[in-house]
């Protein structure tokens, strides 16, 4: 009992209500409520079930509360400036109240839909080699530096992005869009290949040599019959990987440069992303320091629903082409 | 349609392991002959050599000639793609195309060859071939369906059906009842008999009731241990393999003395 009023006291030595601490101590609550009423109503058997069912409970609950804190943090500050305005201006000429993020909002998706076009068809190409084609140590040799390059720190992407660029335009402050996405495929290739990879290995291989049983040569049937069978895997691994990189500041930063103007160019000037805008948002706040964490707060909110936009069409994508079994 | 194959002196090696020793028989067109013997005996290993499907499997190759109405299928320069358009296959498990429906899976050969068809002929093919496979009553009403939606005996009848769309001399069937019930494999037992007026048939089997039943000409393989290459012990018309075969082991293996 002692534990019990611990706990309250615990809850409510909290002055303000938190969503966070409500459901946590609400779990633990349970546990122990579940325990004492089961045993003295269903006896230690049906009450040791309960409680380590209960403690599974709270570990999954444990496990959850940042994702909740998170969420809930993100909308209560983010909604704030969630209005039209913030979606159809830029922060171009904007000191103090209004503006928006529009062109990060554009940046981000050209950026990151130009680094999925480069990634995408590099990724699953050597997914497709090192499934169907790659024997020996060659594809020994890709396969452990797919697996270096998972391992590259964004920043480093970010550099060489920019080292890249700088010596190839000999412009030593060289800043566009077009190599942020190249940072960013840097670090989406790898995440494309290996789980590109995993969905063509789960292609069983009976179906192949049906195929080519049927005098099918090899390479259509991986275009007409292993890629179709595993689309939705393949989609769905590359629109993780997208989520993957959307959030990337750092290699944007070095790369893409920071603006408050609207830029739809990727290849020329500084390109704004939505990370970078936040950032930029708290790290430079003006005079009004309210406004700018307003929109800053916005801005991530935005992110995150474009993140779970992202997610939701990966899975309806994944149940419109996954093999239909039903009679 | 229906070709006669003669083996010559065939040897199959996984690397440096040799698989099958020095195979030579001769497949009668219009026949089913049966290849039976214990498992690992190289009975599959060698099946697949006659339309070049061991070639799948890294590191497998041939020595000897396969030829198929005198071409051999190992003289350079022949496409082993070509070669299995002439020599179809039913596998051991029913794999129909998932991502496909039933008509299309019939139509798999040509669809997936990037061939054009009027939709009339293939209409027709699709008829002819579940005809020819026995499924047409079963399906013809929900051709649009997925063909993983059909029962185990009738998706082995739908991947025979899709091996005849394609129009081949021989057709090869490894185990194709082992993953199937007593009612379906009856099915496809009535099925290979009827088939036999077309093609040449050669089936793998375990089965020896089976082996007597559906067919002509029957192959005894088997290993003196593991680790040593299988061989062809006996060949000679069933009727004789099952009641007086003039080799002891074959005698012990169809009388189940041993194994």
């Amino acid at each position: 009992m002692g534990g019990l009023f611990a706990i309250l006291w615990l809850s409510g030595s909290m002055t303000e209500f938190s969503l966070v601490g409500t459901v946590f101590f609400g779990t633990v609550l349970y546990a122990v409520l579940i325990f004492a009423v089961s045993s003295v109503v269903e006896g230690g058997r049906k009450a040791k079930d309960r409680l380590v069912t209960a403690l599974v409970t709270t570990a999954f609950v444990i496990a959850l509360l940042p994702l909740v804190s998170l969420l809930s943090t993100v909308v209560a500050s983010g909604l704030a400036r969630f209005d039209p305005t913030f979606f159809s201006y830029s922060m171009r000429n904007v000191v103090g109240e209004g503006g928006g993020a529009l062109h990060a909002i554009v940046g981000t998706l050209e950026v990151t839909g130009m680094a999925t076009l480069m990634s995408v068809p590099i990724g699953l190409f050597t997914a497709i080699y090192l499934v169907e084609y790659g024997r020996g140590h060659l594809a020994r040799a890709i396969t452990f530096l797919v697996d270096v390059m998972t391992g590259i720190p964004s920043i480093v992407a970010g550099l060489f992005a920019f080292a890249l660029f700088a010596l190839l335009f000999r412009d030593p402050g060289v800043r566009f869009g077009f190599g942020g996405a190249v940072a960013l495929s840097v670090l989406m290739i790898p995440v494309v290949v290996r789980s590109s990879e995993e969905m063509l290995k789960l292609v069983p291989n009976e179906l192949r040599e049906a195929s080519y049983a049927l005098g099918v040569p090899k390479w259509l049937t991986i275009s007409k019959v292993v890629l179709p069978t595993s689309v939705a895997g393949i989609t769905t691994g590359v629109m993780l990987s997208i989520a993957r990189v959307i959030g990337e500041t750092a290699p944007l930063l070095i790369i893409a440069g920071f603006t408050q103007s609207m830029n739809y160019d990727l290849f020329s000037e500084r390109m704004m992303t939505l990370p970078v805008f936040v950032y930029t948002q708290y790290q430079n706040p003006g005079s009004d320091v309210g406004a700018y964490l307003d929109r800053a707060w916005a801005g991530a909110l935005t992110l995150i629903l474009i993140v779970m936009a992202l997610n939701l069409i990966a899975r309806l994508v994944a149940k419109l082409f996954a093999p239909k079994l039903s009679r | 349609m229906s070709k006669r194959i003669v083996v010559d002196d065939l040897n199959v090696f996984y690397g440096s392991f040799k698989a099958v020793e020095d195979v030579t028989l001769a497949i009668e067109p219009r026949t089913v002959t049966a290849f039976i013997g214990p498992s690992g005996c190289g009975k599959s290993t060698f099946l697949r050599t006659l339309n070049r499907m061991h070639e799948v499997i890294p590191g497998a190759r041939v020595e000897g000639k396969v030829l198929l109405d005198g071409d051999d299928l190992y003289a350079p320069g022949v496409d082993p793609v070509l070669v299995r358009r002439q020599v179809g296959m039913v596998f051991q498990r029913p794999n129909p195309f998932p991502t496909m429906s039933i008509r299309d899976n019939v139509l798999a050969g040509v669809k997936l060859n990037n061939r054009r068809m009027s939709k009339g002929d293939a209409d027709e093919l699709v008829e002819k071939s579940l005809q020819g496979a026995n499924l047409w009553n079963e399906v013809k009403d929900r051709l649009a369906k997925p063909g993983s939606g059909l029962s185990g005996g009738q998706q082995q009848r739908l991947c025979i059906a899709r091996a005849i769309a394609v129009e081949p001399d021989v057709i090869l069937m490894d185990e194709p009842c082992s993953a199937l019930d007593p009612i379906s494999t009856l099915a496809i037992e009535d099925l290979i008999e009827e088939m036999k007026n077309d093609y040449t048939i050669v089936i793998v089997t375990h089965n020896m009731q089976q082996a007597s039943r559906v067919s002509d000409r029957t192959a005894f393989f088997n290993i003196a241990g593991t680790g040593k290459p299988g061989k062809l012990i006996e060949y000679d018309d069933t009727a004789t393999m099952f009641s007086k075969p003039s080799v002891q082991a074959t005698e012990d293996y169809v009388s189940g003395r041993f194994g």
